[in-house]
């Protein structure tokens, strides 16, 4: 498990860079991993999403699917997929610092 | 008299009465089971009806020939399941049925409905299905004067019922087009929002190298917001386009409405259990098996099997106030046909990917796992008997629940 130092702290990540636990989280964090995502700067709408993810983990334990974001999130798709680019639930799964979202076989 | 009622009568449901009815005392339990239609499809086979590998009468028999005497089987939609009150309302003479115990086998169902422009006036015609009766045989009317051009296949959303069916369509559209001598006029795609073929790593090389031979193309991570089905194209919520001349859809899959209605389901209708006990996090005499449970595992017959091996036991304990002991650990166990009479099979958990090696005897087989082999299709083609014989009726499988390393190589 690759540990690395980032907006620094000192934080565990797997070997697909999603942070190993969640509490290690900071907002500084998110930025840097951002960055590393192609996200230059995180608006108010990132920070919904992303806050959103975070709450929605804490109370299910698990970082929420693309359809739950748009439903329980009130953000619709097309929005998501224009804020976070590609996969927008792995993307914003691993800038919020949680583990990466079960993909079904 | 304690009752236990069983919504569905699926595989799950059909299996669960079946096991239960032979070990709950019949002078203490009433068992029920309700669903909306008399008939029972061996839905594994519905893949194969496209190419002229089965027919119809094939996939089809009375649901009622498969559940034993002394349980009830009541033939109605269900109106509303009211936890409160344990009981549930059937559409049939507005009846209620109580219970002390409820079984949630609802299944999960292909919506078409749900992506824009895919049910519209091409449906069913240049674009198709393979998850219905209805679908999969349509299309195998289509198949046999379809002259070529480009096949889309292409998966809407996930979890969906039975993960490895469109890489096996795939290859049986392959080997088909061979054998049609049309071949050199198709041109295959397969388009997934999934990373690749598969989630997991090792099976992802194989699958992804076994369908590049065959000269499959892969679209990943295409998340369609729309089809277009003038123009015949996918259409992603990223813009991006992807034509077809015919289109062989995965729909998005959801559970049953009567969850949705009854507010017992997540954004999909699948309800919430506990992924090793299956008992509902909302209510402790709720139980859901099969694709109706929100498991984080494939929805597939095999899940299905094991899980409910594993809820039996736990059950006679669960009624008797002791603890449920025995954990289910998201086993699956799939054959893939990979055409030209070959297949592979695959066999993983939660926490294990599927690993080389023989099953399900360690070192012998007959079965090579994640590897093509003449055998794994026989085994795949055999178990349509094995289905209706033994699975269904609640027969001991010569295999275990649990998934085992053993004869697994790391």
């Amino acid at each position: 498990m690759p540990v690395r130092e980032i907006a620094g702290k000192t934080v565990e990540f797997d070997g697909e860079g999603f942070m190993v636990n969640p509490d290690d989280w900071t907002p500084e964090i998110a930025e840097e991993l951002a960055k590393e995502e192609g996200i230059d700067q995180l608006t108010d709408l990132h920070w919904k999403v992303i806050e959103f993810c975070r709450s929605d983990f804490q109370t299910r334990g698990e970082p929420p699917t693309l359809r739950r974001i748009t439903k329980a999130g009130g953000v619709p798709t097309k929005e998501l997929f224009a804020l976070f680019p590609k996969g927008p639930a792995k993307k914003v799964a691993r800038i919020a610092g949680l583990g990466k979202p079960q993909g079904c076989v | 008299m304690k009752k236990l009622l069983v919504l569905g009568a699926g595989t799950a449901g059909t299996m669960v009465v079946n096991k239960l009815s032979h070990v709950l005392d019949r002078d203490e339990w009433k068992i029920t089971i309700v669903d909306q239609n008399e008939t029972h499809y061996y839905q594994p086979g519905f893949l194969f009806i496209p190419f002229g590998i089965y027919g119809k009468n094939d996939v089809i028999k009375p649901k009622r020939d498969f559940i034993p005497p002394g349980v009830e089987m009541i033939v109605s939609e269900i109106e509303m399941i009211e936890p409160e009150h344990n009981r549930v309302r059937i559409a049939k003479d507005n009846r209620y049925l109580n219970y002390d115990f409820l079984v949630i086998a609802t299944g999960t169902h292909p919506r078409p409905e749900e992506t824009p422009g895919l049910t519209e006036h091409e449906w069913r015609k240049s674009i198709h299905d393979f998850y219905t009766i209805e679908g999969t045989t349509i299309l195998a009317r289509h198949l046999r004067h379809w002259p070529g051009g480009r096949m889309v296949v292409n998966i809407m959303e996930t979890p969906f019922k039975c993960p490895v069916a469109p890489l096996e369509f795939v290859f049986l559209a392959d080997w088909y087009f061979h054998t049609q001598g049309i071949r050199d006029r198709v041109d295959l795609t397969l388009v997934t929002p999934l990373p690749g073929a598969f989630t997991k790593p090792r099976a992802a090389r194989l699958l992804g190298n076994i369908l590049e031979e065959k000269n499959i193309a892969v679209i990943p991570e295409f998340f369609v917001e729309r089809v277009d089905p003038d123009q015949k194209l996918l259409v992603s919520y990223d813009e991006q386009e992807v034509p077809y001349d015919l289109l062989v859809t995965v729909p998005v899959n959801m559970g049953a409405e009567v969850i949705e209605r009854s507010g017992l389901g997540d954004e999909l209708n699948h309800v919430p259990v506990d992924k090793h006990t299956f008992l509902s996090t909302q209510f402790d005499n709720i139980f859901a098996l099969g694709d109706a449970a929100n498991l984080p595992t494939s929805k597939a017959g095999s899940v299905a099997h094991f899980a409910v091996e594993v809820f039996t036991e736990n059950f006679l304990r669960y009624i008797d106030g002791l603890e449920m002991i025995h954990a289910f650990d998201g086993h699956a166990n799939c054959y893939i046909e990979s055409g030209f009479g070959k297949g592979i099979l695959i066999d993983f958990n939660y926490d294990v990917e599927p690993l080389p090696g023989k099953y399900p005897l360690p070192g012998i087989g007959p079965f090579s796992l994640l590897q093509e082999s003449e055998l794994n299709h026989w085994g795949k083609m055999m178990f349509r008997w094995m289905y209706w014989n033994i699975l269904l009726k609640g027969k001991e499988m010569p295999i275990t629940a649990q998934m085992s390393m053993a004869g697994k190589w790391t």
